[in-house]
């Protein structure tokens, strides 16, 4: 029964996986687009963006999933989402982005604003472009200020991972659950804690690793 | 001809005058000292000069070409930006050096950048590159600090990290070097090994702006002196006679309050 279960929930440990993963995927790069909008000169931009991480700050996730997700079919009259596993895991993937990035843009702001004036003006005048002034100046630095913020962020975003149950995506908490309704048991659901703490404990090392890599510099 | 001529330069902030009407001009291989109280505008104009602000009047000239006029159209004053910038250097009063890179590589950064412009530079990569080390040895060689090229800033005293901006400031051979209170952030005891530098480049011939309050330094290694207050130029000409023999009454004032610190 053990190992069956177990690997009940490494199945369920797999959408878990990809949920998280595709999250970060989407959430990083769009997460900075949205900083850099919120410091854009252009002023309507900026505004649009305050509102939008307001709302998505300022309502559950659970209830930004469930809007996704049903959302379409309701009001628009059809269901843009495959009713499989692929159709529930892309639009918790969809939701989960649009969360996590505005969270992501908030502390990415903080870190481009974190780096000094003087440093962008120190590659001005030795004749960088604005490019080159990203890549090659601020962007380590910053990264090297939002790395303790956004591995808090990470960390909750795979536990986060647990909520695309509501839409019925088979994810690792799901997993568990599932045996209580199925067999009556109910060790396998707190069993799926052992999975989760192996999950944020390789994190956990991958980010202390990557803030020794940037020791190097202040 | 003068290398550099800066005609009615005009700043404001706000509703605030910074500079007015500031007009001098700088031969080639003479060192310029501006010196001046807290918020005169010594900075804006080497800020302006180094077009990290755009003057709201008057025009800038290098060499016969003008860098900068007001009364051209915006567009046309934003064209070519980054290579107008390349005739100054900028020496930053709290040095502005990049964290994640070592000496020399904060010396040699621009260059290399500025080389992968060069039409032959896929074919000489390596040279090209080599060549731009060299450079920037030499540059940190002279500059003393030849056992100093692996070392990050963090792990150099701040008159270390100021002699290193002066180096990555000259790698890019600028027309001419200014420097931003270049050793107002050092502990006293620092700003010897800074000025010593910056001597030696005068010794050199350097065409050197210096915005400075060591006024005994500038008395003796400038060539010609600006004393500045709100935003205009009260008095400029040779350092000692400035210095030593004040004409007008606001200069006399300042070197009073500086001769009692």
């Amino acid at each position: 029964m053990f190992w069956s279960v177990t690997q009940s929930l490494l199945g369920g440990l797999l959408t878990t996986f990809q949920i998280f993963i595709f999250t970060l995927l989407f959430a990083l790069p769009l997460g900075l687009v949205l900083a850099f909008g919120s410091i854009s000169k252009f002023r309507p931009l900026r505004y649009l963006i305050q509102v939008l991480v307001w709302i998505i700050r300022g309502t559950p996730l659970m209830l930004q999933l469930i809007i996704i997700f049903y959302g379409p079919g309701l009001w628009l009259g059809h269901n843009i989402w495959s009713g499989n596993e692929a159709g529930r895991i892309t639009a918790t993937v969809v939701a989960f982005s649009i969360n996590y990035a505005c969270y992501f843009s908030v502390i990415f702001r903080g870190g481009i604003e974190g780096v000094p004036a003087g440093q962008r003006e120190a590659g001005q005048v030795l004749g960088m472009t604005k490019t080159q002034i990203f890549f090659r100046i601020t962007l380590l630095q910053m990264v090297k200020r939002v790395v303790p913020p956004m591995s808090n962020e990470i960390i909750t975003l795979v536990k986060d991972t647990s909520l695309a149950r509501i839409i019925a995506a088979y994810e690792l908490t799901f997993a568990g659950y599932s045996f209580m309704k199925s067999n009556g048991l109910t060790w396998p659901l707190f069993y799926t804690g052992v999975f989760y703490l192996i999950f944020v404990g390789i994190l956990t090392l991958l980010f202390n690793y990557i803030e020794r890599r940037l020791d190097y510099f202040r | 001809m003068a290398i550099l001529e800066v005609n009615n330069i005009g700043k404001q902030f706000e509703s605030t005058k910074v500079l007015d009407d500031v007009s001098f001009s700088l031969e080639e291989g003479n060192a310029l000292a501006i010196i001046g109280s807290s918020g005169s505008g010594k900075t804006t104009l080497l800020r302006c000069l180094n077009f990290l602000e755009t003057p709201d009047r008057g025009s800038i000239i290098v060499k016969g070409e003008t860098l900068f006029d007001a009364s051209m159209p915006v567009k046309e004053q934003g064209k070519d930006l980054r290579t107008k910038r390349l005739h100054f250097g900028m020496v930053f009063q709290s040095f502005n050096l990049f964290p994640q890179y070592t000496a020399l590589e904060n010396v040699t950064l621009s260059e290399k950048l500025l080389a992968k412009e060069k039409p032959d530079f896929k074919q000489n990569k390596k040279e090209i590159y080599t060549q731009i080390e060299k450079h920037g040895v030499e540059l940190l060689d002279q500059m003393g600090l030849a056992d100093r090229m692996t070392h990050y800033p963090h792990q150099l005293s701040g008159g270390q990290q100021q002699r290193v901006a002066i180096a990555r400031a000259l790698a890019l051979k600028p027309d001419i070097l200014c420097f931003d209170e270049p050793t107002s952030a050092l502990d006293p005891e620092l700003t010897g090994e800074v000025l010593k530098v910056i001597r030696g480049l005068a010794d050199q011939k350097t065409t050197m702006i210096i915005v400075t309050h060591e006024m005994a330094f500038a008395r003796d290694v400038s060539d010609q002196l600006i004393f500045m207050d709100d935003g205009v130029i009260v008095e400029q000409g040779d350092p000692r006679q400035v210095i030593d023999h004040p004409r007008e009454e606001r200069t006399k004032q300042f070197l009073t309050r500086y001769a009692q610190g």
